[in-house]
């Protein structure tokens, strides 16, 4: 059989989802922010959810996630993503509302309302992806990023005594009442692609039976920010980051399972 | 004889040549092409096509979704 017979439209068994716009993503090559706005989407479209779903982009390397997302997208000030997803979950409380943040904006600026909307519970799936850097400004450091890790504002690697440890926003939501499902996954490769796109799965399941905030957070590689090329920086990633931020459930129906 | 032949097309002005589709895939399907698209990265492109299953593991990491895969069942 010649490939040209494969390669007919009745054989085709995957293509980019019609919920990605065909603009150009303007993350650097191999960043995993490309994938989890693929999975999420893929998410919406699969559940059926696209015309009843709302999604509040953030500021930092995603800012321009309204100009790929096909569906109903706002932006909002660096940090406030959480705020501005609860008055409009509160306003239309039948829609699918998301956030979708990097860790400068989430756990960083953002703290406050990320803790607080955790705190109330809203009913609304949080995105977070962890990469322990500064991307779109230049390699700072972040909240997230690893004791010793070298940044532009860490040359000589972050120190715990002075710069404090990393901070691990999941644990840290998931022992809020308000959470209903907590979780850390990963999307360098297609075993942990298809566990992630399964919990952003079940999180949109939860906003449909109203049962609270889902915080998904994708421990991600920032290549360019850790000055390595994509495969390098995601098997640095395996050695480093998962260590220090365990990927796996942890709080499901409102029971946290672990606690590192 | 494999039962299923698979093929990927390669979008190739979207492919950054990032290259993670290559350590995912099991059969060693997948190479750098040596010409480069109208960015300047070099893209992705099947150098092995018997081998491909039609998988989707370099389809789902693909940040960018520049692959399209097919698959048919070999009698």
């Amino acid at each position: 059989m010649e490939v040209l017979d494969i390669i007919r439209p009745e054989n085709q068994v995957f293509c980019k989802t019609k919920l990605m716009t065909d603009t150009t993503l303007t993350y650097c090559p191999g960043c995993g922010h490309g994938t989890a706005h693929n999975i999420a989407m893929e998410v919406i479209d699969e559940l059926g959810i696209a015309e009843d779903t709302i999604g509040v982009a953030p500021v930092g390397c995603s800012v321009f996630a309204y100009d790929f997302m096909n569906v109903d997208m706002t932006q909002a000030a660096h940090g406030r993503a959480p705020a501005v997803a609860t008055g409009i979950a509160r306003i239309w409380p039948e829609k699918y509302v998301f956030t979708y943040q990097g860790d400068g904006d989430l756990a960083a600026i953002g703290t406050a309302e990320t803790i607080h909307c955790c705190n109330r519970g809203e009913n609304i799936v949080v995105l977070f992806v962890n990469n322990g850097i500064y991307g779109m400004t230049g390699g700072q450091m972040a909240p997230t990023t690893l004791p010793g890790m070298r940044t532009s504002t860490s040359p000589y690697g972050r120190e715990i005594d002075t710069m404090g440890s990393p901070i691990k926003m999941s644990e840290l939501v998931a022992n809020l009442p308000g959470t209903y499902y907590v979780t850390r996954q990963s999307v360098h490769t297609h075993k942990h692609v298809r566990k992630a796109k399964k919990a952003i799965k079940k999180a949109f399941e939860n906003t449909r039976l109203k049962k609270g905030l889902s915080f998904i957070e994708i421990v991600s590689n920032c290549n360019s920010g850790w000055k390595m090329t994509p495969n390098e920086s995601n098997i640095w990633m395996e050695e480093n980051m998962f260590p220090y931020y365990p990927l796996g459930d942890i709080k499901v129906n409102g029971k946290i399972k672990q606690v590192a | 004889m494999a039962k299923v032949r698979g093929a990927i097309v390669v979008d190739t002005e979207a492919c950054k040549g990032c290259e993670v589709c290559i350590p995912v895939c099991g059969p060693d399907v997948i190479s750098m092409s040596q010409e480069v698209n109208r960015k300047g990265y070099h893209y992705a492109y099947m150098s092995d096509p018997e081998a491909c299953t039609g998988c989707t593991n370099c389809a789902i990491v693909c940040p960018d979704r520049a692959i399209a895969v097919y698959r048919v069942k070999v009698a």
